[in-house]
């Protein structure tokens, strides 16, 4: 295993161990779409496009009560280093259906009765990471639809690379390193909405993780804020 | 996109349930950080190289091995390969329909491998035959038959205890070019176990039932090695946890994963093999 983090303490694309990489986010970006966003996250490069609430379609997956959201996170055959299969693949239905859950999470789902919500993701390019950026999208392209909301939800990895904890795994730290945690959180309710990891934590670690996830949270969190704003009440030359 | 309906619990009932919790107790009688009666019958599958089967109280699961030769990933031309795969039967609950895996059987599957890789309970370099081109397959199947909620610990037992007990057929090339079988034990390294809770308000339960799923604000399953140090997990459900909350659950997890480690070890000892 090579040495992804120098004496200096830093890692092998520049940054510090609680240092994000570089972030981009753009509300807006498809026309037709209730609601959309197209998120850079590093190497990332993701769209995410809501559509409804919209009536049920088919007709008896509607819930007398609430919206039911339907997700689709999906990666093109050339986001990744060999040409994927456009066939959905087990871990991209298993992302789909934790962003899902995240977003049932967020959404006031009473507010919409008898209808749907679907939210399309399209990984153009991926990086590590790529769920996480994802749900920011997401929630960015919700926002943008205008449905009712909680809170908002930011997401970043965090991980273990040389036995250190640190924020926001790149593709070649998560394949190299020994842990991978992504965290997606609601930044003014305090409440994480995913969690998964694999590789070695002790408790400790874990704690450790936890706290940079959500610290790492919270700066995705102004970056998204910012974004928003910059949309709706930014300079009038930019629309 | 598969949206299942979820069970229907009455609303008296679930008002019961959750006066009960607010006296830390549960509808079947249980304490919130007890597990319901387990059984774990290894051997059952005889044309299978390992196989075991389950109960978490009325939850029944049953998961075979099977070892087969393939040619490994060309990124890791050293190490054996390990498959998991998790189906729910269309008999294990009014819910259940046939058909291909979904994304609740997807998720168990990559729940139970992400535990068992992570923890390196398999020892894959070992079971190589010739670098980058032969290696051992490990194919583990997990068949839900009957569901009452946590599925995900039933199968994680399962598919331990019939990696646990696996033989198999090792071809061995002698100095002479003859080629001899000889049955040997999968190589294993450790035990890891996996511990699901659920968040109910501000109430934490451990191996919940299909009502008490079904009332879950959110889950999260956690897998600890024989050190006690997490080794994989994942969130479901669809509210939120706070950091407290999780952190919480670690503390009583990684006790109870102790508890059902000690189990898994006397009934493999107990086992002949």
């Amino acid at each position: 295993m090579g040495k992804l983090i120098d004496e200096n303490g830093i890692r092998l694309d520049g940054r510090r161990w609680d240092e994000l990489r570089p972030i981009k986010i753009e509300i807006g970006v498809i026309k037709n779409a209730d609601g959309s966003a197209y998120i850079e996250f590093g190497k990332n490069k993701i769209i995410a496009a809501v559509y409804g609430p919209r009536e049920a379609h088919p007709k008896h997956l509607a819930l007398p009560d609430k919206a039911i959201v339907r997700c689709r996170y999906h990666m093109a055959p050339f986001s990744t280093e060999e040409r994927k299969s456009p066939q959905p693949s087990r871990r991209e239905i298993e992302i789909s259906l934790v962003l899902r859950r995240a977003m049932e999470s967020v959404i006031f789902l009473e507010e919409y009765p008898r209808s749907i919500i679907d939210v399309f993701v399209e990984v153009l390019q991926s990086d590590g990471g790529s769920r996480c950026a994802s749900i920011t999208a997401v929630s960015a392209a919700l926002a943008d639809s205008g449905i009712s909301m909680k809170d908002l939800i930011v997401g970043c990895a965090v991980g273990k690379i040389d036995g250190q904890i640190v924020l926001d795994l790149n593709d070649l730290e998560d394949k190299e390193g020994e842990g991978d945690m992504p965290v997606a959180y609601m930044p003014n309710l305090d409440k994480i909405v995913l969690l998964q990891f694999d590789g070695i934590f002790s408790e400790e670690e874990f704690k450790k993780a936890i706290d940079l996830a959500i610290l790492g949270n919270k700066k995705v969190y102004e970056i998204l804020k910012k974004a928003l704003i910059e949309k709706y009440f930014g300079t009038v030359d930019e629309k | 996109m598969s949206i299942k309906k979820s069970p229907i619990i009455e609303n008296l009932r679930k008002m019961q349930m959750i006066e009960l919790l607010s006296k830390e107790k549960r509808l079947d009688g249980r304490s919130l950080t007890d597990f319901r009666p387990i059984t774990i019958k290894v051997g059952v599958i005889q044309k299978s190289n390992g196989s075991a089967e389950v109960s978490i109280g009325n939850t029944k699961v049953v998961a075979g091995v099977k070892i087969e030769t393939g040619t490994p990933f060309p990124d890791t031309p050293n190490q054996g390969l390990l498959v998991v795969n998790a189906e729910f039967l269309p008999f294990s609950s009014a819910l259940i329909e046939p058909g291909p895996p979904d994304e609740d059987a997807i998720e168990v599957s990559r729940v139970v491998d992400r535990g068992i890789r992570e923890s390196q309970m398999i020892d894959l370099n070992a079971l190589v035959i010739e670098p980058g081109k032969l290696v051992y397959c490990v194919f583990v199947d997990i068949s839900i038959l009957n569901m009452d909620g946590n599925i995900f610990d039933a199968a994680f037992l399962s598919a331990v205890s019939a990696l646990l007990t696996t033989t198999f057929e090792k071809k061995i090339v002698k100095g002479d070019g003859e080629i001899e079988f000889q049955k040997c034990k999968l190589p294993t390294r450790c035990i890891p176990i996996s511990v699901t809770s659920i968040i109910i308000g501000d109430n934490i339960l451990i191996d919940p039932n299909e009502e008490e799923e079904s009332v879950q604000d959110s889950r999260l399953t956690l897998t600890f090695n024989d050190e006690g140090n997490l080794c994989a997990g994942q969130k479901g459900g669809s509210m939120g946890i706070s950091r407290e909350q999780l952190f919480k659950i670690v503390e009583l997890s990684k006790a109870k994963a102790e508890e059902l480690r000690s189990f898994v070890k006397k009934v493999i000892e107990n086992a002949q093999i």
